[in-house]
């Protein structure tokens, strides 16, 4: 057992009104466990992980990270963006030693290691290259290769490969599970896509919207590596997909004009499955 | 032909003119003289505004109450072209260094702490947040993060508070000093020796820009390759 959240709400207080984002959010990840939360855009997905790294504050309830309440970020619990926050002053390999550095570690050792990752990553060649030198893909593998060297048990990752094209997509999902065999690590990961999260994780939360709230929770448990292509996935996606119409067209309703039915926009035949447009 | 005759050497000098007169004031030293009086002075009072422009700077995005109450002066004060304080700065030195020392400083110090204000302000958020999720905080995250990511509009600021301080420096000179280019410049005036003042102005625009493209210039474009700034 490595992150409990308990009886977790949040509310944002804007000029106008008050929105109630998350509603008595209860829920444990457990060691070495793949997780995806997966719902609509909007409906607080990354507002709870903010709130498990430490980077946001809950309203009530609370987080307890290996029995010891969160009270802020820290290098247990390192986080990956949908952008790749890659620091542009560094080159490639400085800023995969970026949090080794931090932590005091001396430099033979943090080079060796940063290699090291890199070469999960395979990106060596690129060590000495600068970050706008590198396209989407290659910056989510640097990304992922520093946040692996801080050795946290827990990732956490806010759809870090929803901005790439399908192909490279496609890619990184594979290689990730590669990785999360090979570490072992709780990821913890948040995504609006269905197949990706089928594709990837042991268990699937699925989140409802306006209030946040847990609806339900599936099991997934196919060999791994999976292919996209398996067809148990695509059994499993359409189950999923059943659960979240509901929540989709609540957003939808919510966001757009009271005209609107699924209907006459069908979105929920994207061909990505994505749920809403992606945010 | 008669506009020729409104061309008086006493009005425009002509090129030749100046070219001998820049000849011989390098020759009988008091250009030297006169350069590295000016640079001593734009060397000391720039210095000085850049420490104290970088600790109010940061003393203001570190201290909302600051922020709140010296912003608005310090965006009010900016405007005021430095020259302006030289009555009161020889009331408080004297008729000396400091007196211009003090408006070379004052000229520079309020445009390098508005930059370092608003290049921390503005860095991208996702640069903090990352950071700190890699167990950055306190003074790590100022130096590791925040004061690198806030280097391009730093410069720049560097950049604008130099010739705003060069700008000082000619002005306290040409009405308070003993020696340097803007005095020597004044003597070509009260000498009615329009080739001398020309010679002089030449001089301080090729000092300002071989200092703005050779210094700054050169640190910019290293900056902007790093970030990729430049691709269009
Ligand atoms: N800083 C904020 N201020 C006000 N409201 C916010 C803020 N952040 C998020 N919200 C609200 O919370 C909702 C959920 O946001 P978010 O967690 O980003 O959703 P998701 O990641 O699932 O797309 C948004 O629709 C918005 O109404
Ligand atoms: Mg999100």
């Amino acid at each position: 057992m490595s992150v409990v959240v308990e009886n977790l709400s949040k509310s944002f207080i804007t000029k106008n009104d008050k929105i109630n984002t998350l509603d008595n959010i209860n829920v444990e990840f457990h060691k070495g466990e793949f997780v995806c939360i997966l719902g609509p855009s909007g409906c607080g997905k990354s507002t709870l992980l903010n709130i498990i790294a430490g980077l946001e504050k809950e309203t009530a309830g609370r987080v307890i990270c290996n029995g010891k309440e969160v009270k802020g970020a820290g290098p247990d619990r390192v986080v990956m963006f949908q952008e790749s926050a890659l620091f542009p002053w560094l080159k490639v390999i400085d800023n995969v030693e970026f949090g080794m550095k931090l932590a005091g570690i001396p430099k033979d050792e943090r080079r060796e290691k940063a290699i090291k990752y890199l070469k999960m990553v395979h990106l060596t060649r690129f060590q000495d290259s600068y970050i706008h030198e590198l396209s989407g893909g290659m910056r989510q593998r640097v990304a992922l290769a520093r946040a692996l060297t801080l050795d946290s048990e827990i990732l956490l990752m806010d759809e870090p490969f929803a901005a790439l094209d399908s192909q490279t997509k496609n890619l990184l999902q594979l290689e990730l599970q590669q990785i999360w065999l090979e570490t072992r690590k709780n990821i913890i990961f948040v995504t609006h896509n269905v197949e990706e999260a089928v594709l990837l994780a042991d268990r699937v939360i699925v989140m409802s919207a306006n209030p946040g709230t847990i609806k339900k929770e599936f099991h997934i448990q196919l060999a791994r590596p999976r292919q996209p292509e398996n067809i148990d996935l695509a059994y499993l996606a359409a189950d999923i997909m059943k659960e979240l119409k509901e929540e989709v067209e609540k957003v939808a309703k919510a966001e757009f004009d009271t005209d609107w039915t699924s209907k006459k926009d069908p979105i929920l035949s994207d061909s990505d499955s994505n749920m809403g447009t992606g945010i | 032909m008669d506009w020729l005759r409104l061309w008086k050497p006493y009005i425009f000098p002509s090129p030749i003119a100046v070219f001998t007169t820049l000849w011989s004031l390098i020759l009988d030293g008091t250009m030297s003289i006169a350069v590295l009086a000016s640079a001593k002075r734009i060397f000391l009072g720039y210095i000085l505004s850049i420490i104290i422009g970088i600790v109010v700077g940061l003393a203001i995005v570190r201290f909302k109450y600051l922020d709140e109450n010296v912003s608005p002066l310090i965006l009010g004060l900016q405007t005021l072209p430095s020259i302006c304080w030289l009555p009161f700065s020889i009331l408080w030195f004297g008729l000396n260094e400091s007196a211009i020392i003090f408006v070379i400083t004052i000229g520079s110090t309020f445009a390098v702490s508005i930059a370092i204000e608003s290049g921390m302000k503005n860095i991208n958020p996702l640069f903090v947040r990352a950071a700190k999720t890699m167990g950055a905080k306190g003074f790590s995250l100022y130096w590791n993060v925040i004061i690198p990511a806030s280097l391009p509009s730093i410069i720049s600021g560097l950049k604008q508070g130099w010739s705003f301080a060069w700008r000082a420096l000619m002005a306290g000179e040409m009405i308070s000093a003993t020696k340097g280019l803007g005095q020597v410049l004044m003597v070509g005036r009260d000498l009615a020796d329009i080739s001398q003042v020309m010679a002089i102005m030449i001089v301080i625009v090729v000092l300002g820009v071989a200092v703005d493209k050779l210094i700054f210039g050169k640190v910019e474009i290293n900056i902007r390759q790093k970030w990729g700034l430049d691709k269009a």
